[in-house]
């Protein structure tokens, strides 16, 4: 047992990180602790999420769009005292690329120059590599094409700049390294595996007059009876992931003030595997897609504000209006479906809807199984089994296309359409679908390829058309809503934003707090 | 003598154990890489597979592992990628013995004197509150005692922490939750075990010799009216000193209950794999512990 000094902030922040090495994190929750320890180019802003200047304070981009040149803040030094330059940023770019490294995230740095070629071994040289430092205070990006979202990248935790110090030094062990430098507003005062991780304020980081706290804990707790309950005798001050809000009292609390719901940019939705006879056939994808009744399910089963949707990038997406996909509409479903040669459901052979296991233990994704197996029951006389698998079966079942219909989430990586749209390209590893269609991947590849936005954004949506109306892989189902909860009177800083991204070292507690001075939230 | 082959014993059986369970794990269907997002390129996966050497052949995997073992290297955690199975064995087996203890302390400090009240006290009033009370400890499960206790210790009159493990405060509500179905066993066995010596002839003899009641019973009849639950204390022992999931979750303690669930549902190998062998040899060192205080206390049990 360890009796530590009280933090100054205390936040329930779910599962346990897999890990605080930022080329392999891929976890939200990992992510929220590792972005207030190593920071990147850039840094997202507090209130909209977007990227604002983190370790470079400025940056020029060539007229093409596809040359960026930063120019790094001078003042800059690890944690641990050494001065943090240009040479430290290409490092840990190459490091995240580097295939012994096996980063999950290395892809979102695949927009720079042969950066794919390396990553998959193919080029041995990383010097070849559209990263360069031109000199210590300047490092230049060379992109394959223009990316109008590269900024959001640079401030995502792959991209983010770690010591090479300490890893040359520890190998994989390096974040146990004591001390540990960081490049971020908070060190790693200590991280007891299940029990807490406590960050320590970085006096050296170049930011450091701003920051609010001195001390966060992070604590790992997947129970939402356990979360609410220790929010309850004021154990902690923050509750941030969605799956804390016990679902029984969802309606209760939401009332509350000190409860707050958020849209984001995340879409609930299912994937038809087209390989399989008879989703091969697009009228019966149509069909299936028709007889849902979305609004039913959030309003009987989620009724956490979520949207009914029947396109698939979020609204609130930057530069974007999604065309509107297919709508509820039995009867034609019912046509469609006679026309595929399954009158009425006759001879609909037996498909199954995989789905896994929530991760809090909740039933959410049993329950809206349910819900749709009824809605095809009742409005084709399609009879629709259900799998509930644990989440890595799940998983590798869905990526070896094992199974007819699955359940299927996708959270934006960063505020673009392209985090969407982009992974339904041919062969993406992400598409999980078995569709391919050659129209699709040209209009995703010329909206990466143009710095015009009227234009990209018209071919982003001539793309969704084609996923959402005319061959619906994918059925989209809603928009999902993000809770968190924390008393407005007592704890500053947090603004909820689509990408649900809340900096650390903006939250600070209020002592003896007068009612409502500032409202933190937007 | 008959100790020391017990002990020779065991590495054959850990062999067999540690060969099995690892051939098991590999068995069971889904993947440690698969991720809800997938790698940019096949190659990532590629890349994470050699680096566990995941894509040797299974006995090629369980050498290397063997091999580790040796120099007390329990091998990487898949999932937890910062720490190697020793390094989560290390944190948290000290908190779930700790809790272990505790709550084995709980369970025979109260499982005894019930037992032993409810056996002198056979058909009175105490007798069946006594019984009741340990049945009902024994049939209502720990997921529906600890919310309960949570409620009204922590929550109604605000007198214990409602979770977390920074205080010996904080180890009640977990010790009591945890050691209540132990205790409710230990209670029914030591009944039991009291209530068959005191038909036993020897019993009869003293007390027609005129010895004391008190003596009798404390003296001669407990040390054999205890062996039922000396018996049952090792695999309990081996039990709660390996965490309990439901009770880890519930208060959040950091012990190592968790990892034995998780570590089989994210299919993470090594871990698994390094906690079964941790269970065994426990559950084998007590099940020796045990034998040892048969002899202690039966002098009619001999070991050759």
């Amino acid at each position: 047992m360890h009796r530590d000094p009280p933090a100054d902030v205390t936040i329930i922040n779910f599962s346990e990180p897999q890990s605080l090495d930022p080329a392999i994190i891929s976890a939200q929750p990992d992510m929220r602790i590792v972005s207030g320890m190593f920071e990147g180019l850039t840094r997202s802003d507090p209130k909209t999420g977007s990227a604002v200047p983190g370790l470079a304070d400025h940056w020029d981009i060539s007229a093409d769009g596809r040359i960026y040149t930063f120019h790094l803040r001078t003042n800059l030094v690890w944690s641990t005292g050494e001065p943090l330059r240009a040479a430290d940023v290409v490092y840990s770019w190459i490091r995240t690329l580097d295939p012994d490294t096996a980063s999950d995230y290395a892809g979102q740095l695949f927009y720079v120059k042969n950066a794919e070629a390396f990553n998959a071994g193919k080029l041995k040289d990383a010097s070849q590599v559209g990263v360069r430092a031109l000199d210590p205070f300047t490092v230049q990006v060379e992109l394959n094409h223009p990316t109008v979202f590269f900024l959001e990248l640079c401030a995502m935790p792959m991209a983010s700049v770690v010591p090479r110090q300490a890893i040359e030094k520890l190998g994989d062990n390096w974040i146990k390294a004591k001390p540990l430098p960081v490049s971020g507003p908070y060190q790693l005062a200590f991280w007891r595996v299940n029990d807490k991780v406590r960050l320590q304020k970085n006096p050296r980081y170049w930011d450091a007059a701003n920051t609010q706290s001195k001390i966060i804990d992070l604590l790992p707790i997947v129970s939402a009876s356990s979360a609410l309950n220790l929010y309850e005798r004021g154990q902690v001050d923050i509750v941030w992931d969605k799956e804390l809000v016990p679902t029984e009292l969802l309606d209760v609390l939401l009332k509350r003030p000190d409860f707050h719901t958020f849209n984001y940019l995340g879409t609930y939705f299912i994937r038809f595997n087209v390989t399989r006879k008879p989703f091969d056939d697009v009228r019966v994808r149509k069909a299936l897609a028709m007889a849902i009744d979305k609004k039913r399910i959030v309003e009987r089963i989620t009724h956490g504000g979520e949207i009914p949707t029947s396109h698939f990038v979020p609204d609130g997406t930057a530069h974007y209006t999604s065309p509107e996909g297919l709508g509820y509409n039995p009867e034609l479903a019912r046509k469609l479906l006679a026309e595929a040669g399954f009158p009425g459901g006759k001879n609909f052979p037996r498909m199954e809807y995989m789905f896994n296991a929530a991760a809090g233990g909740g039933k959410i994704h049993e329950k809206i199984a349910i819900e749709l197996q009824q809605m095809w029951r009742d409005n084709l006389g399609v009879d629709i089994e259900l799998r509930q698998l644990e989440m890595q079966v799940y998983l590798s079942e869905q990526d070896a296309l094992h199974y007819d219909i699955s359940r299927s989430s996708w959270i934006g990586d960063y505020n673009d359409a392209n985090t969407f749209l982009a992974m339904f390209v041919t062969n993406d590893g992400n598409n999980r679908t078995g569709w391919s269609n050659s129209h699709y991947d040209d209009l995703v590849q010329q909206a990466n390829e143009t710095t015009d936005a009227a234009r990209r954004e018209k071919l982003f949506q001539d793309a969704e058309t084609i996923l959402v109306r005319d061959e619906v892989p994918i059925l989209p189902l809603f928009f999902y809503s993000g809770i968190n909860y924390f008393d407005t009177n007592k704890i500053q800083g947090i603004y909820n934003n689509v990408v649900d991204l809340h900096p650390l070292q903006c939250i600070r507690k209020v002592r003896n707090s007068k009612p409502e001075i500032r409202n933190s939230e937007q | 003598m008959y100790f020391l082959r017990r002990l020779a014993y065991m590495i054959p059986l850990l062999l067999v154990i540690s060969a099995i369970t690892f051939w098991l794990v590999h068995l069971a269907p889904g993947n440690p890489f698969a991720t809800e997002r997938a790698p940019a390129s096949p190659q990532i996966e590629h890349n994470l597979r050699a680096k566990y050497h995941a894509d040797e052949p299974i006995w090629k995997q369980y050498v290397r592992y063997m091999g580790g073992l040796l120099h007390g290297d329990f091998g990487p955690s898949m999932k937890y990628r910062d720490h190697s199975v020793t390094d989560i064995i290390h944190q948290a087996l000290p908190v779930s013995m700790l809790l272990g203890w505790l709550a084995f302390g709980f369970a025979m400090g109260v499982g005894l004197p019930v037992g032993f009240a409810t056996a002198v006290r056979r058909g009175q009033w105490h007798d069946y509150l006594g019984s009741f009370l340990a049945l009902l400890a024994v049939c209502i499960p720990g997921f529906v005692i600890a919310p309960l206790l949570v409620l009204g210790f922590a929550m109604k009159w605000k007198l214990l922490p409602v979770a977390l493990w920074a205080s010996p405060l904080h180890a009640v509500l977990p010790t009591i939750a945890l050691g209540l179905y132990f205790a409710g066993k230990v209670a029914r066995l030591f009944r039991e075990g009291m209530l068959n010596t005191m038909q036993m002839e020897f019993v009869t003899a003293a007390r027609a010799k005129g010895l004391g009641e008190n003596t009798l019973l404390l003296r001669h009849a407990v040390r054999l009216a205890v062996l039922p639950v000396v018996s049952y204390a090792g695999p309990m022992l081996a039990d709660l000193l390996t965490g309990s999931f439901v009770i880890e979750i519930i208060f959040q303690i950091p012990g190592l209950g968790v990892f034995f669930i998780n570590s089989s549902l994210n299919n993470d190998y090594m871990l698994t794999v390094g906690l079964a062998l941790l269970y065994a040899v426990l559950l084998i060192v007590l099940n020796l512990a045990v034998d040892f205080a048969y002899m202690i206390l039966d002098p009619r049990v001999k070991y050759e």
